[in-house]
């Protein structure tokens, strides 16, 4: 069956685009950043899209104001500027306004974790599980694939909360079916079920934690995957149990870690309940990354790489 | 004769607003000794500019159904500088006077610094630079609602150094945002000095000109002229977006605070209250 790579922004745009048709309640904010998808919603919708040009302070607060008015408004940018650059807007304009009033902004970040690999840690977005998942009233969805993203289109108009979309910038293959009745509600997908050890990734990640268990299947190791699709609210009950049966746990992001991130967010429910299950975080440590190359290169010098996911999955079990 | 009738009644419209100014300050200073911890000198730079805005009739408000679609939107930007707002929301209907002998008090509403849980804030300030930006998103909303609704916001000269707000500038200049009205509180004094000795902020009008805004300055303490600005900008619909330079002086109706360029970070005495109110009543 043909898995043809698409990118999550393409779709979750051209979804939009005929929401955009039907729904004159939708306005729809970049900050001068395209996608070949968005030159049709910008011809077909001028009086609904505006470029606020190089400006992500203000990106937010105009789609605040026009979040208050009643709009449902999409605020589109480059991930780590998104979120790090406008972060005080965020906190003062979404995630306070949103404990005294109904808002509904969504924050569509393109670029989580590695995906822009060359450009460098300035396009490098390895803090913003974090950071995101510290503000009160927000949600953080990370979709693994385009299928989820798309999904993402309804989900965002339904729920009218402030949201952060953390979006791969690469295409990538889908790893959910076309008509798959996955519900980001859910918030986490067992994506198999494994019985020793079980990888919980998110985004990127979980095309890396797929590979990995297939690879462990072949050595005889039983490896299931969790892909984690909301990040913020957490349903830890239900999450808690998808976990227990598992004796290990391998936490995958490309983010940093043991500082906040979907690590901790699996560390606290474990420990919430009381779990002794081994886990062990994968991610960057505490530095920047400043090399040069493709994300499999980078990933293998962060030692994310499949080998290195596989010897630690190894490791863990045999403790 | 009709004409000379016209001009007795204005004249008493602005002796009226010019006494309900008076009584603001009074309440002002009282709500201050019940809170020091409250910024006075920067809230009582703004009197004259809630006061003509809101018993001047240029703002069109309800304070019984408070979200109603054809009020006039209000941001203060300034957040720190709105107690001189309170004594004005009360009288208007939107809560209780007894609120104001509970500021800062546990249970109350009213805080140093106000927030939209308090009947007719629109939005969270306190940190400076938001307002002009969530206010061009509302003038850029009613606009596409086609909506005759203005969003007036008012701002301080200080907070001109918040790199938000030339944003945002920018932007309500490009989308001729004509129904928007900022007056900047022209107090010329930050935290720690004058403007002038931090960054000087002059020629303050010809920077909004060189961004397509249409500008007006005007003594900020005078209530006709205030009026007669504001009058003015609400009535034009020329595809500019309006700045009215209200050059104020911060703490105005206390001398101490008026030669003080640290007036910001000063609290009266309740003595000092006591004998100020004894004087302006």
């Amino acid at each position: 069956m043909n898995n043809e790579k698409q990118t999550m922004r393409d779709c979750f745009i051209e979804g939009l685009c005929s929401k955009m048709e039907h729904n004159r309640g939708l306005f729809f904010l970049c900050a001068d950043f395209g996608s070949p998808k968005l030159d049709r919603l910008r011809e077909s919708f001028p009086d609904r899209f505006i470029n606020v040009g190089i400006a992500e302070q203000n990106l937010i607060n105009v789609a605040t104001g026009l979040a208050l008015e009643g709009f449902t408004v999409y605020a589109y940018a480059i991930a780590p500027f998104l979120v790090m650059r406008a972060y005080e807007q965020i906190r003062i304009n979404l995630s306070l306004h949103a404990q005294l009033k109904e808002i509904n902004i969504n924050l569509v970040g393109v670029g989580a974790g590695l995906s822009y690999d060359v450009s460098g840690p300035t396009h490098h977005c390895l803090e913003d599980i974090t950071i995101m998942r510290a503000l009160p009233n927000v949600e953080v969805i990370s979709p693994s694939d385009w299928v989820i993203a798309k999904k993402c289109v309804d989900y965002s108009i339904k729920v009218k909360k402030p949201k952060y979309l953390r979006f791969d910038g690469k295409p990538l293959p889908r790893i959910y079916d076309i008509n798959s009745s996955e519900k980001i509600e859910e918030g986490f997908c067992e994506l198999k079920n494994g019985a020793n050890v079980c990888f919980v990734s998110t985004g990127y990640m979980t095309h890396k934690a797929i590979k990995a268990a297939d690879m462990l299947k072949n050595q005889g190791i039983s490896a299931g995957v969790i892909d984690m699709l909301l990040l913020k609210p957490v349903r830890a009950d239900k999450l808690y149990k998808t976990l227990k049966k598992y004796a290990a746990l391998i936490v995958l992001e490309e983010a940093f870690i043991n500082k906040g991130g979907l690590d901790s967010l699996i560390l606290g429910i474990l420990n919430s309940k009381g779990s002794n299950i081994k886990v062990k975080n994968m991610g960057f440590s505490d530095s920047y990354v400043f090399e040069m190359g493709s994300r499999d290169q980078l990933h293998r010098l962060n030692k994310l790489d499949q080998d290195s996911i596989i010897k630690e999955a190894k490791k863990l079990l045999k403790q | 004769m009709a004409m000379s009738k016209n001009i007795k009644k204005t004249d008493k419209f602005f002796e009226n607003l010019k006494a309900k100014a008076s009584w603001v300050r009074v309440e002002t200073i009282k709500i201050h000794k019940i809170a020091p911890e409250t910024r006075l000198a920067s809230s009582l730079s703004a009197v004259e500019i809630f006061t003509v805005l809101y018993y001047g009739k240029l703002i069109n408000f309800n304070s019984k159904v408070i979200n109603s679609e054809n009020r006039d939107r209000f941001i203060i930007s300034k957040g720190h500088g709105a107690i001189s707002f309170y004594p004005i929301l009360a009288d208007r209907g939107y809560f209780s006077k007894a609120e104001l002998l509970k500021v800062c008090k546990e249970g109350s509403i009213l805080g140093g610094i106000p927030d939209p849980i308090i009947p007719g804030f629109e939005t969270i300030n306190g940190s400076l630079g938001h307002g002009l930006g969530v206010g061009c998103g509302m003038a850029l909303a009613l606009k596409r609602k086609k909506r005759k609704e203005k969003v007036f916001i008012l701002m301080g000269d200080g907070e001109l150094y918040e790199g938000s707000v030339w944003e945002a500038v920018m932007f309500a200049g490009e989308h001729r945002l004509d129904n928007l009205i900022l007056v900047i509180d022209n107090n010329k004094v930050c935290m720690l000095d004058y403007c002038k000795n931090i960054l000087d902020l002059s020629p303050l009008g010809d920077k909004f000109k060189a961004f397509k805004w249409d500008v007006k300055e005007t003594d900020g303490h005078d209530v006709k002229q205030l009026y007669g600005s504001l009058r003015a900008f609400k009535a034009s619909a020329n595809g500019m977006p309006k700045v009215l330079l209200a050059n104020t002086v911060k703490g105005k109706g206390v001398p101490r605070l008026e030669i003080d360029k640290l007036s910001h970070i000063k609290n009266l005495t309740a003595q000092e209250a006591d004998l100020l109110i004894a004087d302006l009543e």
